[in-house]
């Protein structure tokens, strides 16, 4: 599944990037396979989505998230 | 003063909203310079380290990572390789202490340049009451670099920063993380390529534009004609990668960060759970439906603070202008440098100055935003509407404040990284119904618009003032969309943005930024702005019309008339000359200190004569100021301007006070007021009554209801602002976006206001 998937409150951590498009910028940002991300909340109308990554929050849009896999932690 | 070159520079470096501005500030007092890179709107902050005038500090802006991303980010990593300026001699790097390894991500790029780096652990206080406590001695064993813990906020640790920054430390030697040893083994022979094909790059520069070269299309183009040899082996290389399933795009990301994560899982120790007042905070101001909520209701109070709290200081700004404008008239009155200077210099620069409250306003609560870390927030909450427009979430609020004034909206773009979005927001801002605009729309909706209410709610009135304003809205949409579609191809910009933590703002550096900000549209735009309205002046007044003879005639009937009341009035005095006398002499207990009727009436009289002399010499004035209008050069285009606006439905008159409107838009009132000769106060009651009465030759009403609402479209859409031009040929560089500005706002203006007229006449509502 992808990042975009995980529903808000959902962990999970990131296993790989779907093709060469994935923006550098968000795995600059920290977002690296075995890193653990988690959907704090998505915006009031549903986009973009509000992550944590490393003790900080960043903010990016499902299309973006979209690109990035990962495996969701059990609960 | 000659400025000495600096013994010492020293760059602060580091992620956006780590506190750079803030330590910089502590460590050069408030003597700084700021000045703009060459050829780019981003900032160049520099002064002298207090007590050591030698050294240079430059606050350098902020960036996350040294792959550029952003303007911002191409300015940052162009200083400190010293492709701008010389390099500088140390860099600090200011990390936040709440979010380590992604601060560290940025300081261990500039590590790997063979400068002096210094560390600034910031924020310290913040991670502590959010129960995280950093071992920067652990820091500074493990990355090699001095580590100083501090809080720049009130200058914790700040002598030990200015110790390091006095005698820098050795630039870092060997690099301590490993890149993935497939990319590794390729990196020296396309080192040896880069050197041997440019010779001039710098040996400690050549990894990192290796490495960026490799990771990034935009670090590679750059070197294709400079080095075509060394851009293609880094293209048969990356398809090597490719090949092997080896992931080259990321491989310094993941190379730093897995050096990075075990330093400061190390040197850390959570006391409690991880901060959660900003995410309280975040759980209301960005809720599903109190978040739009809470947003909605701050704009309305910004607004509203604005709107109604400038209005007083907007009064007094004006009666200033006008205080100082008589002032000067009388000098010399009716000396051609005293109209000059009154009529065309004052006059047009206190057209733009009355908008100074309002701008200081809004830079006082943009600025608040910014400091507060709510402005992520409004972005992260209009983003999805946005972006259905080609926009991002970052462009609401310099869209939002082109409602009070489309000069600070132009500023504020500078916020968004994006450079297209950048210029789409820029472009499309000035259709946003600024405040200049509402007294045209209140003088002509007040004249033409019934005041019926519709359905016993809504007045015509309000309902026409709110559609001005939806307009200018949905038109600036369209505009983005189009811009987007047909000018700015490519793929649309990903969207990461960091969500910081609230924090406390801090009110002198709100207020601080607030003035400076204020202080470059007075000047640049102030330049401009003076130039023009003196042509503008120029263009009224000349040529000189003699006043018609029929004047000279008129003035003297009324002169004469005057003579004639006052010969009455003295005649009845006269005839009771004793009664005056007995008056005066009377207690005036008695009945004989009553005034003969007569007396009265003489009074009554004389004062009458002065009165009406008084105010028909005026009305002659007016009259001569329009006949001069008509006569001159702008009453010359409007009537050349006459026959490609009559398919508008304007006049030569309307024409005129469009030419003269081009100044600021609110300069179309006191031009017709010259020309209906009722004076020049804006908005006043004699204007809307010759407005409504005035006729062609032919009979018919120049301003029908329906001429009124083509005018108003006229002015939603069309660029009548030499102060926006101005400043969007400062924020963009060129002045080629400005001049698309005015062509596309004015075409759309045109068209828009003759679909109105020649519809409405169609409809029969001619
Ligand atoms: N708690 C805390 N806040 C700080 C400290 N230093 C700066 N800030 C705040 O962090 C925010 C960003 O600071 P600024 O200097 O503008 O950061 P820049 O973007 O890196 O220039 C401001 O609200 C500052 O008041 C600090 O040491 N502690
Ligand atoms: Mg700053």
């Amino acid at each position: 599944m992808t990042l975009k998937d995980l529903r808000p409150g959902e962990s999970g951590m990131v296993s790989g990037f779907h093709g060469q498009s994935t923006p550098v910028r968000l795995m600059e940002m920290g977002l690296l396979p075995g890193t653990e991300v988690k959907v704090v909340r998505l915006a009031p109308l549903g986009d973009p989505m509000d992550l944590k990554v490393r003790g900080y929050h960043f903010s990016i849009r499902k299309a973006e998230a979209a690109h990035v896999f990962v495996k969701k932690a059990a609960i | 003063m000659p400025d000495e070159a600096p013994r010492l520079r020293v760059a602060l470096a580091g992620n956006p909203n780590v506190g750079k501005t803030t330590l910089f500030n502590r460590l050069t007092g408030l003597r700084q310079k700021v000045a703009n890179y060459p050829g780019v709107t981003v900032e160049r902050k520099s002064g002298k380290l207090t007590g050591a005038p030698d050294v240079e500090v430059i606050d350098l802006p902020g960036a996350y990572s040294l792959t550029p991303r952003s303007m911002d980010e191409r300015i940052a990593y162009d200083m400190l390789i010293g492709r701008l300026e010389r390099a500088p001699d140390v860099v600090v790097c200011i990390v936040d202490a709440g979010n380590l390894e992604r601060n560290l991500y940025v300081a261990s790029q500039i590590m790997d340049l063979g400068l002096p780096v210094i560390i600034a652990l910031n924020m310290v206080d913040a991670a502590v009451s959010s129960g995280l406590v950093i071992d920067a001695n652990k820091l500074t064993a493990a990355l090699g670099v001095p580590v100083v813990p501090m809080v720049a906020r009130r200058g914790e640790g700040l002598e030990e920063l200015r110790t390091h920054i006095l005698s820098p430390p050795p630039a870092p030697g060997g690099r301590r993380w490993l890149l993935m040893d497939a990319v590794q083994a390729r990196i020296p022979a396309l080192e040896a390529m880069l050197a041997e094909e440019v010779p001039e790059t710098r040996a400690e520069h050549r990894f990192t534009d290796v490495l960026r070269a490799l990771a990034a299309d935009e670090a590679l183009e750059p070197w294709r004609e400079r080095a075509p040899r060394f851009t293609a082996q880094v293209e048969v290389q990356r398809e090597a990668f490719a090949q092997r399933g080896i992931a080259w795009r990321h491989a310094e990301v993941s190379g730093r960060y897995a050096w990075l994560g075990p330093i400061v899982e190390e040197a850390s120790t959570r006391v409690k759970g991880p901060a959660t007042f900003s995410d309280r905070v975040d759980s209301i101001v960005t809720h599903r439906v109190v978040g739009p909520l809470f947003f909605l209701v701050l704009l309305a109070l910004i607004f509203q603070a604005i709107f109604s709290w400038a209005t007083p200081a907007m009064d007094l700004v004006e009666a200033g202008v006008a205080w100082l404008s008589s002032i000067v008239q009388s000098v010399q009155p009716g000396h051609v440098l005293m109209d000059l200077l009154t009529d065309g210099v004052i006059a047009g620069v206190g057209n733009v100055v009355v908008f100074l409250p309002q701008i200081l306003l809004l830079f006082f609560f943009l600025g608040l935003m910014e400091d507060t870390g709510y402005m992520a927030r409004s972005a992260f909450i209009m983003d999805r509407l946005m972006k259905r427009v080609g926009l991002s979430g970052g462009s609401v609020l310099p869209l939002l404040s082109s409602f009070a004034c489309a000069i600070p909206g132009i500023m504020a773009a500078r916020t968004l990284d994006n450079e297209r979005d950048r210029i789409i927001t820029i472009m499309v801002a000035p259709l946003m119904s600024c405040s200049a605009r509402l007294p045209v729309y209140t003088l002509f909706i007040a004249a033409f618009i019934p005041q019926e209410q519709v359905l016993g709610v809504v007045g015509f009135q309000g309902l026409a003032m709110f559609s001005m304003y939806l307009m200018g809205i949905v038109m600036a949409f369209v505009a983005a969309g189009v811009l987007k579609t047909f000018v700015f191809k490519g793929p649309t910009s990903y969207f990461v943005m960091e969500l910081p933590p609230y924090r406390r703002p801090r009110m002198k550096q709100v207020l601080w930024r607030m003035v400076q900000r204020s202080k470059v549209f007075f000047v640049r735009a102030g330049k401009i702005i003076f130039g023009l309205s003196i042509v503008l002046w120029f263009l009224a007044s000349y040529p000189k019309v003699p006043p018609a003879p029929e004047m000279e005639q008129a003035r003297e009937t009324v002169r004469l008339e005057r003579e004639a009341a006052l010969e009455e009035a003295r005649a009845l005095a006269a005839l009771h000359v004793a009664d005056v006398a007995a008056f005066f002499a009377g207690d005036g207990v008695s009945g004989e200190g009553e005034l003969h009727p007569d007396l009265v009436q003489a009074r009554v009289l004389a004062e009458l004569a002065a009165d009406h002399y008084e105010a028909k010499l005026d009305s002659l004035e007016h009259v001569d100021q329009a006949h001069q209008i008509r006569g001159s050069l702008i009453g010359y285009f409007g009537r050349f301007l006459e026959p490609v606006m009559q398919p508008l439905g304007f006049d030569w008159k309307i024409s005129a006070g469009l030419v003269t409107a081009f100044a600021a838009r609110e300069v179309i009132i006191s031009t017709l007021g010259i020309i209906y000769s009722v004076g020049d106060e804006a908005g006043s009651v004699a204007l809307r009554d010759a407005l409504k009465a005035d006729r062609y030759p032919d009979g018919r009403l120049v301003f029908t209801p329906l001429v009124a609402v083509s005018l108003l479209v006229f002015f939603v859409f069309a660029l009548q602002c030499m102060s926006t031009l101005a400043i969007a040929r400062r924020e963009t560089n060129t002045w080629r976006w400005p001049a698309v500005m005015w062509l596309y706002m004015t075409a759309l203006a045109y068209f828009a206001a003759l679909v109105v007229y020649q519809g409405g006449q169609l409809l029969g509502f001619g």
